[in-house]
């Protein structure tokens, strides 16, 4: 399946990622009024987070792991593993907010939702051609290929 | 192959999951005598406080078991299991046979022998029939007592309190969570649920329920003091439910003992969550660690090793995560260790006023365990260091101790290996 | 602002935010190198400080919403054609640090650019063009000393070339990379000069930053330069490269040396110069052992001694005032090549008084010096390879017209991967990652990303390269060279169009 691979020798720390990201996510699709109205609003936030030490830094979201400690964790079956996409699959319906799979996680890759007892995790840009943040890349930080994972 | 799972507990999903990354076809057969399809066991806490209906307890819904083929057999309970002949035979005198069989029967609600115990009014809290009996009486009841101070217990008040009953917590440990947390994480946890208006009760145990008429009064503790009741919750552990296993002649220790494989003593066998004992990821031999990912994973790999993929499981880790009326905690790993012991060494943060807490547990140059309560945002990266157990330096240890875990410490070719392989070393 | 010395108040640039679609996401905050925006916690908004804006447009070309807009500050002094603003503030700047003035990249100064004055042929009619979607067009370049005659010799299979041709580099267009060293820009930036001519069958210059290790294996590739410094210059170094070239001057700065600050001075650019950390790189003006031609043809010799007569050596000079004749020296000496750089040629550091007046343009020097070698019978003994300020493909073109083999790009290289010429190179602070080795920066040049942008700059300059030689009639780059009668000039003076050998256009 394809992913996102993060490379960081190349990673600029622009977090160009995380505003596209957010935009993607947002209900207006467009990247201003996501961030004037609907970030702080709804408590609409980016699955992507940039992390820095020093010089150096990376951007990360969900791996889609192919063994999810996520999925192992829910309590709700919110989280699934969708065996045909090879995506970890997120229903915030069915989510409890119990945070199982914040603390199962072991990448760190998801985090509470500011607002809602809710989960925020990549969902890698169901709908899109190409991950919001992979094209928004400029220094072509992040990779979208099959890399035979599954 | 004919694949037959005894139990509908999550470890079945793991193992169904497991079975079919390897093998699409086998039919697979889980046989449960509960009457409904495998759902979120520690939801029924949800449930009884109102807070989700019955219709979201379910963890897949039936596209699933349609699609990965599977055959439940529901309120079925299995008598014994013949592992010479390979077949099962149901209270009802069917007979199903296997090739691989996968015995998840999970644990039982642990009753001590006490005075007063026997008679109506006693619940325990583990199942969705549980849940379902509680419901039903709580809105007639104004005053219970739950005995046990641990998860179920804890969550079990909660969802009396949410639905109008004065609740009192006893518990015979000097704190609550005694097995998760320590002194300061437990005490932070009883003050919030003391401000909420549940009472807790720590250092006592329950010596006598007393009954007038049949009726429960309320019950007697150990120093004396009485409690009233109209109804007892009884949560004091839970016991690997291993008759069937240790009647077939397979070998069980305090669970049904497996290997890395999942695999039990008779050929074929394989056991996997709350009744397994199986190995663990921090610590040497093998344990009964009943803990819901631990299920889900064991019967993954048993699935898997049942479908030919001899994967080596990679032992069971302690983890939990509780809310309490809003306040987050969550507990990895070895949070507890001898105070004696001088191979650990604990690191904990209290901010009463922010009433956030860390602790963290290394043992030599890793990180063993780790108990947040309030700020659990870094959970996870906490979790990855105790899990890929990255040996740390005086400097890597600080930047824990201080809360700024980050996965940019992880060593180079664990990071590139786990987020850019391949792409990563690319030559000049 | 307050605190700002009275030098720093009568910038150059201001930043306009767009107030209605910034959103406050930060990327400017994080990409400015310079400071100029920052995150104001009493505000709660990015506030930016003009006083610090050099005009390199990074925040700009990364803003989401394109909230921003860099423009030259309006404040201004009188109307003065003589003492224009830039005195001024050179003069400001002088009387508070008594410093020389440093700058970066190619003079901007207002004086005649040639290129734009000639204009192409194109055939009509009596002699027709060729399309170069039907017919092959040759841009195949050898670079290197061609002999007097040829002779062959009868054998059994028929006849053989019996004269030895000397070492040539063979390039696929008469494009190559300049010699740009590292420390000066980016290593990042090296990799991408590798491989990018490597995958387009050209040569990339090493400058004098010597030559990293890890870039041996495109060696095929790879001009190595022996500047006066001698930095990084060892055997391994001398066998790495399929070409050697001898830095004897360069078109920003004709008469004195280079210069590498010691802010840009890392591990890494220690190890491959074998310079120390902290101190300024400094390399002399002469080469310490070349007072005279004949010192130049000794060490052209030894170069090939060293190098087992295996690659071609040529000698890279400016454009001065007496360019031709010491050209025909150089070729002479023994070069293979003369590589002349005009004033216009790009620096990483250069005092901005020497990079602005002095040196004369590639054009008149290019004209007279192969008109010169023409003259003398010696012009098939060496290449001339021209460089300083090759714009677009028409350029090249006028260049091959005037006489030039080939040309070297080093700015148009450096546009290509995102420079704005803000002229701020000696800085370090680069915040497009090109004139820097500092960590964080130097990350913002991905080498693969950088590498195709070079690449396809050479590639499309190259098809336009064919386009106007089949425009000309012309199918091969041989049929181009020197041909000045493919040129016509416009508002020239009669002294130029005699130096360039070009006819007015309409004459």
């Amino acid at each position: 399946m394809k992913k996102v691979y993060p490379n960081k020798e190349v990673c600029i720390g622009c977090h160009l990622c995380e505003v596209a990201c957010l935009t993607a996510h947002s209900k207006s699709r467009d990247v201003v009024i996501a961030y004037k109205e609907e970030k702080d609003a709804q408590g609409l936030s980016p699955c992507k987070n940039v992390i820095h030490d020093g010089p150096a830094c990376v951007a990360l979201s969900c791996r889609h792991c192919s063994e999810p400690a996520c999925v192992a964790a829910c309590i709700s079956g919110a989280l699934t593993k969708n065996r045909e996409t090879g995506r970890t699959e997120y229903d915030e319906e069915k989510c409890v907010g119990c945070w199982s799979c914040l603390m199962a996680c072991p990448f760190g890759s998801i985090r509470r939702h500011p607002i809602k007892e809710k989960i925020v995790k990549c969902d890698l840009c169901a709908g899109r051609d190409i991950p919001a943040c992979v094209e928004v890349c400029p220094n072509w930080a992040l990779v979208y290929e099959d890399r035979g994972e599954k | 192959m004919k694949y037959l799972i005894i139990g509908n507990g999550v470890a079945s999903l793991g193992a169904i999951e497991g079975i079919r990354v390897t093998d699409r076809e086998g039919a697979i057969t889980v046989i449960s005598d509960e009457p409904v399809p495998t759902y979120g066991r520690p939801l029924i806490s949800y449930l009884l406080a109102g807070k989700i209906g019955k219709e979201r307890l379910a963890l897949r819904d039936d596209a699933f078991y349609a699609a990965n083929k599977v055959t439940l057999k529901l309120a079925t309970k299995v008598a014994k299991i013949d592992t010479k002949a390979k077949a099962v035979t149901t209270e009802a005198g069917e007979v199903v046979a296997y090739d691989k069989l996968l015995i998840a029967t999970g644990g039982v609600p642990f009753r001590p022998p006490m005075a007063g115990l026997e008679g109506e009014g006693v619940y325990s809290f583990t199942t969705f029939a549980h849940a379902e009996a509680l419901a039903e009486v709580a809105g007639r009841v104004k005053k219970a007592v739950v005995i046990g101070g641990g998860l179920i217990g804890l969550k079990a008040a909660e969802s009396l309190f949410d639905r109008g009953v004065a609740v009192s917590i006893v518990e015979l440990a000097p704190r609550v969570l005694s097995m998760a947390f320590d002194d300061k994480a437990g005490k932070i946890v009883s003050e919030r649920l003391g401000k909420i208006g549940l009472k807790v009760f720590c250092n006592v145990s329950a010596k006598e329920i007393k009954r007038e008429g049949g009726k429960i009064k309320g019950v007697l503790l150990s120093d004396g003091a009485f409690l009233d009741a109209d109804i007892v919750v009884v949560a004091i552990g839970v016991i690997p439910a291993s008759s069937l296993a240790k009647d077939a002649g397979v070998k069980v220790d305090r669970g049904i003992l497996v290997d890395d494989h999942l695999a039990a003593s008779s050929p074929g066998v394989y056991a996997a969550g709350d009744v397994a004992q199986a190995p663990d990821m921090l610590v040497e031999g093998t344990r009964v660690v009943p803990i819901w990912p631990n299920a889900f994973n064991q019967g993954y790999y048993a699935g898997k090793n049942m479908a030919g993929d001899a994967s080596s499981y990679h032992g069971g880790l302690a983890m939990n995560s509780i809310s309490f009326y809003g306040l987050a905690t969550t507990s990895v790993g070895l949070v507890n260790p001898p105070a004696d012991d001088a191979g650990f060494e604990v690191h904990d943060v209290l901010n009463p006023e922010a009433g956030t807490y860390r602790k963290l547990v290394f043992q030599g140059d890793r990180l063993v365990g780790c108990v947040l309560v309030g700020d659990i945002d870094s959970a996870g990266l906490y979790t990855g260091f105790i899990r890929f157990k990255f040996p740390l330096d005086a400097a890597a240890r600080q930047k824990l101790i201080d809360g700024a875990p980050s996965i940019l410490m992880w060593p180079e070719d664990f990071f590139d290996e786990n987020w850019n392989p391949v792409g990563a070393k690319e030559t000049v | 602002m307050a605190f700002t010395p009275i030098s720093k108040k009568y910038h150059d640039f201001q930043v306009v935010r767009d107030k209605d679609a910034c959103i406050n996401c930060q990327v400017c905050v994080r990409q400015c190198s310079y400071g100029v925006h920052t995150w104001d916690e009493n505000r709660k908004c990015v506030v930016h400080d003009n006083s610090k804006c050099v005009g390199c447009h990074r925040c700009e070309a990364l803003c989401p919403t394109d909230a921003l807009l860099i423009q030259e500050k309006s404040s201004d002094f009188k109307a003065n054609a003589c003492w224009r603003p830039e005195f001024i503030k050179y003069i400001y700047k002088q009387a508070e640090t008594g410093g020389v003035l440093l700058t970066g990249m190619g003079s901007p100064v207002n004086i005649p650019v040639y290129w734009d004055r000639l204009l192409l042929d194109a055939s009509q009619v009596t002699n027709p063009s060729i399309d170069p979607l039907r017919e092959p067009m040759e841009l195949t370049t050898f670079i290197g000393s061609k002999p007097d005659s040829l002779t062959f010799e009868k054998t059994p299979e028929g006849p053989k070339l019996a004269t030895k041709i000397g070492p040539q580099l063979r390039i696929n267009s008469p494009i190559m990379f300049s010699a740009m060293s590292f420390g000066s820009i980016n290593f990042n930036l090296h990799i991408a000069m590798a491989r990018a001519a490597t995958e387009l069958g050209i040569f990339y210059n090493t400058g004098e930053g010597g030559l990293h290790p890890s870039l041996y294996k495109y060696g095929a590739n790879t001009i190595v330069q022996v500047a006066s410094g001698r930095f990084g210059v060892h055997r391994d170094y001398l066998n790495a490269g399929g070409g050697i070239e001898i830095k004897i001057g360069q078109g920003a700065k004709p008469g004195i040396g280079g210069h590498l600050p010691g802010e840009k001075i890392t591990a890494k650019v220690s190890e491959t110069r074998m310079v120390p950390l902290g101190s300024d790189a400094i390399s002399p003006a002469p080469h310490h052992d070349i007072y005279s031609i004949e010192d130049l043809l000794q060490l052209i010799f030894a170069l090939k001694e060293a190098s087992q007569y295996r690659v071609p050596v040529g000698v890279k000079i400016a454009a001065v005032h007496n360019v031709a004749a010491i050209a025909s020296g150089i070729v002479r000496a023994g070069a293979d090549y003369v590589a002349i750089d005009g004033m216009r040629g790009g620096t990483g550091a250069a005092p901005g008084m020497i990079r602005d007046n002095v040196g004369i343009p590639i054009e008149l020097a290019l004209a007279a010096v192969d008109q010169r070698l023409r003259d003398e019978g010696i012009r098939n003994q060496a290449s001339v390879i021209a460089a300083g300020g090759i714009r677009c493909s028409a350029d090249v073109v006028k260049a091959i017209a005037l006489g030039a083999d080939a040309v070297y790009i080093g700015t148009a290289a450096l546009l290509a991967v995102g420079c704005t010429l803000c002229a701020r190179c000696y800085t370090g602070k680069c915040p497009w990652g090109i004139a820097t080795n500092d960590p964080a920066l130097a990350k913002r040049q991905n080498p693969n990303k950088a590498a195709k942008q070079m690449a396809n700059l050479v590639r499309a300059w190259s098809h336009e390269i064919e386009e106007m030689l089949g425009g000309m009639g012309l199918n091969s780059i041989e049929s181009l060279r020197g041909n000045r009668d493919k040129l016509r000039a416009v508002g020239l003076s009669q002294t130029e169009l005699d130096i360039l050998g070009v006819r007015h256009a309409g004459a």
